[in-house]
């Protein structure tokens, strides 16, 4: 028996349960020391001048009190918030496309993100002043309006999906549904808004990260923290679910648990996410295949996903604040950077792909 | 154990069986009442018309599809009361349409067959690429192993899903309907690698063909459905008779002996062939 052997001398086969081939886990380190050196380009950028290095220094503890103030007090927060935003997008969008086997599949077609965006603009606009959104001050109402929102509209679909189990296709058409529903009804509220409040709500709606302090921030690191590690104990799981579903059952797998905890990280994951910033476009949608592509897998990894949505997001952030002119949100720029990307991966598709 | 058979023929232990089971779908009723079992190390082969539900029933044994009523057990446990985990270490089943992944290598996909021998803590052992290694060789497909799955001919995806199912090596194995699409030399080759697992491994195998004369060849025993009942259980000399296809199958035919193994051979009869008068 020589074969074992021949096996173990080449431990990177990306087999499940082995370990990672190479190429993953260097794609995988390399987009995470990538999206933090974004960060720390996007701590230095800005219209006071600073360094890199300087902002490095700040944040380890030196620098002047200025320094300290706009690194560790406005920076930091929005750099953070950027990165999280990312990461949380980017893995939601890498277990959504893994679960329904199809790219297009990311979170937004669950309704989570529309659910979200209803629940801000209703918060803005039946509430009236009381959530202020303009000038910085982002109050704690609307993201909590927007998680509602969010888990709500997943918890329906979910449940308008349910058949004694649930059907990927099936959750996909519903989601798809609630989507063009609740988008509906926004437009409707922000048609009859006050000018301000529509103001307000276009801009939160285009997904910003201008908004973002500590009090956004914290509950977006604690999901991302917790969540993250049910979604890659799944790893396994997604890896055997591709064969379908009664293959799936056959070794051993408790389908709708899996399901159920793949679908239920998502919506936490994007529903954190768009609460903290706004729906920004694309990248739960984008990172998942570029990082696929990077490491040559079958499926999105799931860390690297993540890490690319962070290098993403930070990067448009720092882009739109550096060499873009007139502040762009960063929902604009990931949208014009993942449109085209989306027609071109549509128009390389083989069909077999698209049809799942 | 054996005394509860209905075919009291063997004494070997049953591996699986179902008891007095009510199997439908959501609103149609397949089977009310049911009870069969299936013996150790036979290859057992369900078949029947159409509609008759021959898989509905090997999906109730391999617990894809839940009992309304009554119950089924693996070598002697309630299934209900095993983990799903549990169940695949002691049955694999090899569904009718399996989806193959895209850029996936042969020893990728039947690696995936260890999965219920794997766990966070005990990712991958020597264990399982042995159970690869063994399961690609006597499917023969060590050669190809690194080839995409999605590129392989009919016969030889047919025989990389087969290999997946051996290298999660349960003593019992359900397979749907494993021929269709494939040519007859592929079918017999097929065939003759299932029994050559259940000689050399001991292994039960519950099948479902259609093809009355390959399944009379290759099977130790023969379950005819048909109309929510069993029509006819037993070895197949005892089973395929012109009167069990009439009612099963509503088909007029001879039943001769197969010239090569000596096992019956289907002949069906209609207006234009008539049955040859002696």
């Amino acid at each position: 028996m020589s074969a074992p052997s021949a096996v173990a001398a080449r431990p990177w086969r990306r087999v499940p349960g082995r370990p990672p081939r190479r190429r993953v886990v260097f794609v995988t380190v390399g987009c995470l020391l990538a999206a933090l050196a974004v960060g720390v380009v996007g701590l230095a950028a800005g219209s006071s001048s600073l360094t890199a290095g300087d902002a490095v220094r700040t944040l380890l503890g030196g620098g002047s009190p200025g320094e300290h103030l706009i690194v560790v007090g406005l920076r930091l927060p929005r750099v953070l918030g950027a990165l999280l935003v990312g990461t949380a997008l980017g893995l939601a969008g890498a277990l959504t496309q893994t679960f329904a086997r199809n790219p297009l599949a990311t979170p937004d077609i669950i309704g989570v993100t529309s659910g979200a965006s209803l629940g801000a603009v209703m918060a803005i606009v039946l509430a009236g002043g009381t959530y202020q959104v303009a000038a910085g001050t982002l109050s704690l109402g609307m993201p909590a309006a927007a998680a509602v929102g969010a888990l709500l509209t997943a918890l329906v679909v979910y449940g308008l999906a349910w058949r004694g189990g649930i059907d990927s296709f099936r959750i996909i058409l519903i989601g798809i549904g609630a989507t063009a529903t609740l988008s509906g009804v926004t437009s409707y509220l922000v048609a009859r808004a006050q000018i301000t409040e529509a103001a307000n709500a276009a801009q939160w709606l285009v997904g910003s990260l201008s908004g973002m302090s500590w009090s956004s921030v914290r509950p977006l690191l604690v999901v991302v923290l917790l969540v993250t590690p049910v979604a890659l104990a799944q790893s396994r799981d997604l890896e055997v679910s591709q064969l379908g579903d009664d293959v799936t059952s056959g070794l051993g797998v408790a389908v709708q648990r899996h399901r159920l905890l793949v679908l239920g990280c998502a919506v936490l994951l994007t529903a954190a996410a768009v609460s903290a910033s706004g729906p920004v476009e694309f990248v739960a949608f984008l990172a998942p295949q570029v990082a696929q592509r990077l490491a040559a897998t079958a499926r999105p990894p799931l860390l690297a996903s993540a890490f690319v949505g962070a290098l993403v997001v930070a990067g448009a952030d720092a882009a739109s604040r550096t060499v873009l002119p007139g502040q762009l949100p960063v929902g604009i720029v990931t949208a014009v950077v993942g449109a085209p990307y989306l027609i071109w991966l549509l128009t390389r598709l083989k069909e077999r792909e698209t049809v799942s | 154990m054996t005394t509860t058979q209905a075919h009291a023929r063997t004494t070997a232990p049953t591996a699986l069986a179902v008891h007095d089971v009510t199997l439908a779908y959501d609103s149609a009723t397949v089977f009310e009442g049911l009870s069969v079992s299936v013996a150790e190390g036979e290859v057992t082969t369900l078949v029947g018309a159409n509609g008759s539900g021959k898989s509905t029933l090997l999906r109730a044994f391999g617990r894809l599809l839940t009992p309304r009523a009554g119950s089924v057990s693996l070598r002697g446990r309630p299934l209900r009361e095993l983990r799903t985990r549990e169940v695949a270490r002691q049955l694999a089943i090899l569904p009718q349409k399996p989806v193959t992944p895209a850029a996936t290598t042969v020893r990728d996909l039947v690696s995936r067959g260890r999965h219920p021998h794997q766990s966070l803590l005990r990712p991958w052992s020597a264990a399982d690429a042995e159970a690869v290694d063994a399961a690609l060789a006597a499917t023969r497909l060590t050669d190809i192993a690194d080839r995409d799955a999605a590129a392989l001919s009919g016969g030889q995806l047919q025989r990389a899903w087969i290999a997946l199912v051996l290298a999660q090596q349960a003593p019992v194995v359900l397979l749907d309907e494993p021929t269709t699409f494939l040519d007859l030399a592929h079918q017999v080759d097929l065939l003759r690698l299932v029994r050559a697992v259940n000689a050399e491994r001991g292994t039960t195998v519950v099948m479902v063909l259609h093809d009355l004369t390959l399944a009379a060849r290759y099977s130790d025993r023969l379950v005819v459905l048909g109309e929510g009942r069993v029509v006819a259980d037993g070895r197949p000399w005892d089973v395929l008779t012109p009167e069990t296809l009439r009612s099963a199958f509503g088909l007029d035919a001879l039943v001769v002996p197969d010239p090569a193994s000596g096992t019956p051979l289907v002949v069906p009869l209609d207006a234009e062939h008539p049955a040859p008068s002696r």
